[in-house]
């Protein structure tokens, strides 16, 4: 009961920073390669993709380490 | 004048699949000195005097957006200069990337710290954390921050960290252009054109 009150109040506050964080470092990161703006966003969007599913990854196994261990 | 040919070239020697991710676009840098004093002085700002405007309004809306993130999470208390502050220099490395939007720390470090001013001016505005917390509630007025801001003055300077380090990446494309992306040779199909190139970049 405690471990979902603590998994649910960590997604409604501060997983949210890494939104505004996941899209600048994308778009910037695609500018930088592209100088059309729909190569940009398409380049973007698998930066943006490739970032949350490396930290979904590592999100999965501190979350099942943590689990596991208390 | 400088006119940024490169990517043509390159699409001239290249079969037609391996350059699908190039942007047949011809860039007129103008001059890449100055466009890249401009970027670092203000995101965006390089490629606005050269005339990419969507490129310099999406740098200036992100990497902006994302100092001033940082700072409202911070409190404004997260850009400060300080020669003091043990661990600091890195983090205020990294934000000077964003170029005058932090004068105001460099000024009130100058003032403080240099010329050893007791209390700073712009009513406090990106100043160093003084000595002592004038509220009296800690040893000093970092603590006291720290405390008032909790995590998100950790997730402020981060942020204004990282839009500093964006806009190296700006200034770079401001006076060069865009980072080619050389296809893997594995993933290209085999020919001359391709070997040339590859060999090029060896």
């Amino acid at each position: 009961m405690m471990d979902s009150f603590l998994f649910a109040n960590f997604l409604s506050l501060r997983l949210w920073y890494a939104l505004p964080l996941v899209v600048a470092v994308s778009l910037v990161y695609a500018a930088t390669r592209h100088e059309s703006m729909l190569p940009i966003l398409q380049h973007a969007w698998r930066i943006a993709v490739w970032i949350v599913g490396f930290m979904s990854i590592v999100f999965v196994i501190l979350f099942l380490l943590e689990w596991h261990y208390l | 004048m400088t006119e940024y040919r490169l990517e043509k070239k390159l699409r001239s020697l290249l079969d037609k699949d391996a350059t699908s991710t190039f942007d047949s676009v011809e860039i007129d840098l103008k001059d890449p000195k100055i466009a890249t004093v401009i970027a670092w002085l203000l995101p965006g700002a390089g490629h606005f005097y050269q005339g990419r405007h969507g490129k310099a309004i999406l740098f200036m809306t992100c990497i902006l957006g994302l100092f001033i993130f940082g700072m409202t999470s911070g409190g404004g208390k997260v850009v400060y200069a300080s020669l003091n502050t043990e661990g600091r220099k890195i983090a205020m490395i990294c934000q000077a990337g964003v170029g005058a939007p932090v004068f105001p720390a460099w000024l009130q470090m100058f003032r403080m710290e240099i010329f050893h001013k007791k209390e700073p001016i712009l009513q406090g505005f990106m100043a160093p954390p003084r000595s002592t917390d004038p509220s009296g509630r800690f040893d000093d007025e970092l603590a006291a921050w720290h405390y008032d801001f909790n995590f998100r003055f950790e997730v402020g300077t981060l942020f204004t960290m990282i839009a500093g380090l964006l806009n190296i990446l700006a200034v770079y494309d401001a006076g060069c252009g865009p980072v080619l992306v050389i296809p893997h040779p594995a993933k290209t199909k085999p020919s001359p054109d391709n070997d040339r190139l590859q060999e090029a970049y060896k």
